[in-house]
């Protein structure tokens, strides 16, 4: 298969690769980037494990090519936290409110929890529910996700 | 020496946030999948797409020749690699035995057939693709029921009547308590399929360093060590040379308390071919190839005086097996007898189980492993007894508890209750949902024409796995404390905690014990090069076993403690708290951080005392925990659509003492969304011919955020006598409390209509089909 070159900005830094045009941007992320934060649970989107933000929107990065991703500015969960490693406030939220178990999720969870308050700054719980709904958790029954998204939203995330 | 000793606040019982978290909410921590290892390839297996066939040919050329295939391997090349393990048994089990490649014959769709190596993920796939397999499709069976009947399709031609055991058990007197009974209730329920889809699947990579004969193989698993002792044994290798990492894993609830074919096949590749090898398992694969949870058809038959009182219960228990068995495959419906009888005094059983062999995936433990099956069926078989005696569900349930002063309490299954006061969960449920209040409120809507409803379970649950004789691999637990020169401590578990939080609750533990800050501590699992052995992480046993485990190991470090401070302050007696030893005469001190460095030092040792600061206790439990609660659901169903809409969710829990109630909550509301799972929405589905029709997300309908209620929490505390902790258990509490508080409520806002059971999942079309078939 005839390679091609991409050129992304990721988590602030551009990168260029030659890619296989069926490389899926997952698998771009995490195998040729090294950046295994953004997970796998279904490719076949889903699940929302492999939710990154992509020219500012929350996206499922298993169901996209990595070459359609060229000239593109991506954020995933390992660029949330600033440089001197002060989280983001929806990762601190996720934290104070036991949001997660076995962290599986929490990426992708995180990712579009930050999309759906700068959307929706006072999501009610009904809100935050249906906002969360392209992204499944195994462990947590969702109710301290719902808290922490509010709480976030509350802090002003 | 002397310091000032400051008060430190005891962090059990607190809601701390977790230690664990700051890696997993960086997209930092490592799961299988995340390691790479210099040279390795990929694996993709090749799977049946049948529910039976054999196996007439294989053709590799193809695939072969495909660039970047390093190896390709099919049943012959494996012979001589041990089969997958049952570790339970039963009198008289038949144990089919399962290759970890099939040799002529597949036995449901999944069953791995040929295993393609390459340099690459998505070559090894194409190659995959390219392996031609031809199949001679035979009749397959998927239903246990029909599986039994005469003239069935044999899954293992050598067993025709497709039964893998049968197993009887009786306690008491039970042909006269139905002769004694005014009222028998008889309900076949079912408890379907379900598949546990922790949100990571499972994945190996394994490492052979031939020089060394070593092996390293880090899996997604919930029993390091006994998956490491079972795989030497497949792979002929010294279990010393084998190190088995569990590294952060994604949820198990049960699927990964087991030891699966690709496990070996991994170890079996990288010996072969001498380079690192990974496998990931797809979703789909996870769909068809992981164990699934439950497959019961149940006849229950209960005898009662006409007061309400229970007598007796009768069980004809028909586990669907699946096709052969895995870890503990057999085992799990025996569970389900033991808490036959729930919180009820009554000592009159019966239960015949038979184990049936259909043409699907092995069931095996998922989250509660036979205790939900069980409390399914006797929290249905109340209401039913209520609603033919016209008494309310409460009043009958209070009527037949095992009441506070009979604890320890002998069940006829040969349990002993620990301690419980089952009465007070079930009055605060009611009590904070206004349950008087809310059967008014019924009667106005059901006057008013809707269809309201009020479920109740009052469930217990055996877990705390558990005196040895009990289990079939050792029911105890380790921990070893080690206090670095600096006064540091490193805890090591023999748990494999992967979302319980044991990394938090266990430091709360030490750091209370020791007095040092809780981020002096670390606590390290998973891991057989650096922990000692240890049972792993299932049927609530972390903090209950492994707690108590960790708990006494921590007081033979303080004994040592106290030696060296005795010893440094020339003292007679020391007291040790805060971190602090005392001379109570003098008033002198010294902290623990300065004996840490004194007794590895050692320039003077205490009499008959080591160097190092170091202990490791091996603790088994001398019988199970009996957590137990009170669930209260109100529903309501649309009568044009069939929805249920959930309106409140009250659970009162009593899991003992409690190390951090904000993992508690945790627990139980994720349980709580794997049993109102299962209640409403979820179910494996075969067809005739073995094909698994529900193995994507999007045919197996998942509990999301919108679905789920609000579930309002509260607690009862009676301690276990069990450990020194008082701690019971709560991984599994929610998952068996709320399913038959959901059913009964949804059957209690149909009970106008005439409604008297339905079996799970109560589907919008099944309840729609229901409301309207019972209009017209
Ligand atoms: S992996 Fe992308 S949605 Fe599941
Ligand atoms: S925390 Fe485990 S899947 Fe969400």
């Amino acid at each position: 298969m005839t390679k091609q070159i991409i050129s992304v900005t990721i988590n602030g830094a551009r990168q260029t690769h030659e890619v296989e045009p069926r490389l899926l941007l997952i698998h771009y992320l995490r195998e040729t980037l090294g950046l295994t934060g953004a997970h796998i649970g279904c490719e076949t989107s889903l699940c929302g494990a492999c939710t990154v933000e992509l020219n500012g929107k929350a996206i499922k990065s298993c169901s996209m090519f990595a070459v359609q991703a060229n000239g593109a500015e991506i954020l995933t969960i390992e660029g949330l936290a600033s440089a001197d490693g002060k989280l983001h406030p929806m990762q601190e939220a996720f934290w104070n409110e036991h949001a997660l178990q076995c962290g599986f999720c929490t990426p992708g969870m995180i990712m579009v929890s930050k999309q759906l308050v700068e959307r929706n700054p006072h999501p009610t719980d009904v809100e935050i529910r249906e906002g969360l709904d392209g992204n499944l958790c195994r462990c947590t029954g969702y109710q301290h996700i719902v808290n922490a998204v509010r709480a976030a939203a509350k802090a002003g995330a | 020496m002397a310091t000032t000793v400051t008060r430190i606040e005891k962090l059990v019982g607190k809601r701390l946030r977790r230690k664990e978290d700051p890696r997993l909410i960086t997209g930092t921590a490592t799961y299988v999948e995340d390691i790479k290892r210099p040279g390795m390839q990929h694996a993709v297996i090749v799977r049946s797409p049948h529910g039976a066939a054999n196996i007439k040919g294989i053709d590799t050329t193809k695939a072969a020749a495909l660039p970047g295939v390093s190896a390709i391997f099919t049943g012959k090349d494996i012979t001589h690699v041990g089969s997958v393990v049952c570790g339970a048994d039963l009198p008289g089990l038949r144990k089919p035995v399962h290759h970890i490649l099939a040799q002529d014959r597949v036995y449901f769709v999944g069953h791995p057939v040929a295993v393609v190596v390459a340099s690459d993920r998505y070559i090894a796939a194409d190659a995959a693709d390219l392996v031609e397999v031809d199949y001679d499709v035979t009749q397959a069976v998927t239903d246990p029921e029909k599986a039994l009947a005469p003239g069935a399709p044999a899954v293992h031609p050598e067993w025709p009547d497709n039964t893998a055991f049968l197993y009887h058990q009786t306690g008491g007197d039970i042909d006269k308590a139905f002769a004694d009974a005014d009222v028998i209730i008889k309900q076949r329920i079912t408890s379907q399929r379900l598949v546990p889809n922790a949100m990571e699947t499972r994945g190996v990579v394994a490492e052979w360093l031939q020089a060394d004969r070593a092996l390293t193989l880090f899996t997604s698993t919930q029993i390091p060590h006994l998956a490491r002792t079972i795989l030497a044994g497949q792979l002929g290798i010294d279990e010393n040379r084998f190190r088995l990492i569990a590294p952060e894993v994604g949820g198990g609830f049960g699927s990964k308390l087991n030891v699966y074919a690709e496990e070996a096949l991994m170890g079996f590749i990288t010996m072969k071919i001498n380079k690192p090898v990974k496998w990931i398992e797809s979703r789909r694969e996870n769909f068809q190839v992981t164990i699934q949870g439950r497959g019961h058809v149940d006849y229950f038959e209960l005898a009662a005086k006409r007061d309400g009182t229970m007598l007796g219960l009768r069980l004809k228990l028909i586990q669907d097996l699946g096709a052969y068995h895995q870890l503990l495959t057999p085992a799990i419906p025996t569970l389900s007898v033991l808490m036959m009888p729930g919180l009820y005094n009554f000592r009159n059983i019966d239960a015949d189980v038979v184990g049936v062999f259909t043409n699907c995936v092995p069931t095996d433990a998922y989250r509660g492993a036979g205790r939900p099956e069980a409390t399914h069926g006797i929290e249905r078989m109340v209401d039913l007894l209520a609603a033919e005696l016209n008494m309310d569900p409460a009043a009958i349930r209070f009527k037949n508890f095992v009441q506070p002063d009979q604890f320890p309490f002998p069940t006829a299954t040969g349990l002993n209750y620990d301690s419980g006061d089952y009465g007070a969960t079930l009055q605060k449920a009611m009590d904070m949902i206004g349950y008087d209040d809310l059967r008014k409120q019924q009667a106005a809507a059901r006057a008013a024409g809707r269809l309201m409803g009020i479920g109740i379970s009052t469930y217990g649950e055996l877990c705390a796995f558990g005196p040895s004789p009990a289990t079939p691999a050792g029911g105890w637990e380790s921990a070893t404390v080690r206090i670095e020169p600096t006064g540091k401590v490193t805890v090591h578990t023999g748990t494999s905690p992967h979302g319980q939080g044991q990394e938090t609750s266990f430091a709360q533990i030490a750091a209370d014990e020791l007095g040092v800050p809780m981020d002096d501590i670390i606590v390290l699992h998973g891991d057989t090069a650096i922990i000692p052995y240890g049972i792993g992480t299932f049927g609530s046993r972390n903090t209950a076993v492994g707690g108590p485990a960790l708990y006494y190991a921590l007081q033979d470090i303080k004994e040592k403690v106290k030696k060296f401070g005795k010893m440094l302050l020339d003292a007679e007696e020391v007291t040790f708290e805060n971190g602090v030893c005392r001379d109570p005469k003098t008033g002198k001190e010294i902290t623990i951080q300065t004996i840490a460095g004194a007794a590895y030092r050692a320039m003077k040792l205490p009499p008959d005392t080591d160097p190092g600061l170091v202990a490791t206790k091996f603790w088994e439990p001398s019988n199970f925990a009996f957590p137990f609660g009170a669930h209260i659901i109100v529903s309501e169903v649309d009568r044009d659509t069939g929805e249920i809409a959930i309106k409140r969710y009250v659970a009162v829990d009593d899991i003992g003492n409690q190390l951090n109630p904000l993992l508690v909550d945790g627990q139980l509301h994720g349980g709580a969304a794997q049993g109102l799972g299962q209640a409403l929405w979820e179910q494996a589905v075969y067809d005739d011919n073995g094909q698994l029709i529900t193995g994507e997300f999007m045919d197996y309908c998942m509990p999301r955020a919108r679905m789920m209620p609000w579930i309002e929490s509260s607690h009862t505390v009676t301690p276990s006598p069990v450990n020194p902790l008082g701690v019971k258990g709560v991984g599994e509490a929610g998952t068996i409390g709320s399913t038959p508080a959901m059913v009964n409520s949804v059957i209690d806002a149909l009970s106008t209509l005439g409604v008297r059971h339905i079996d799970m999942p109560l589907t919008n079309e099944k309840i729609w089909n229901l409301v309207n078939g019972a209009k017209a």
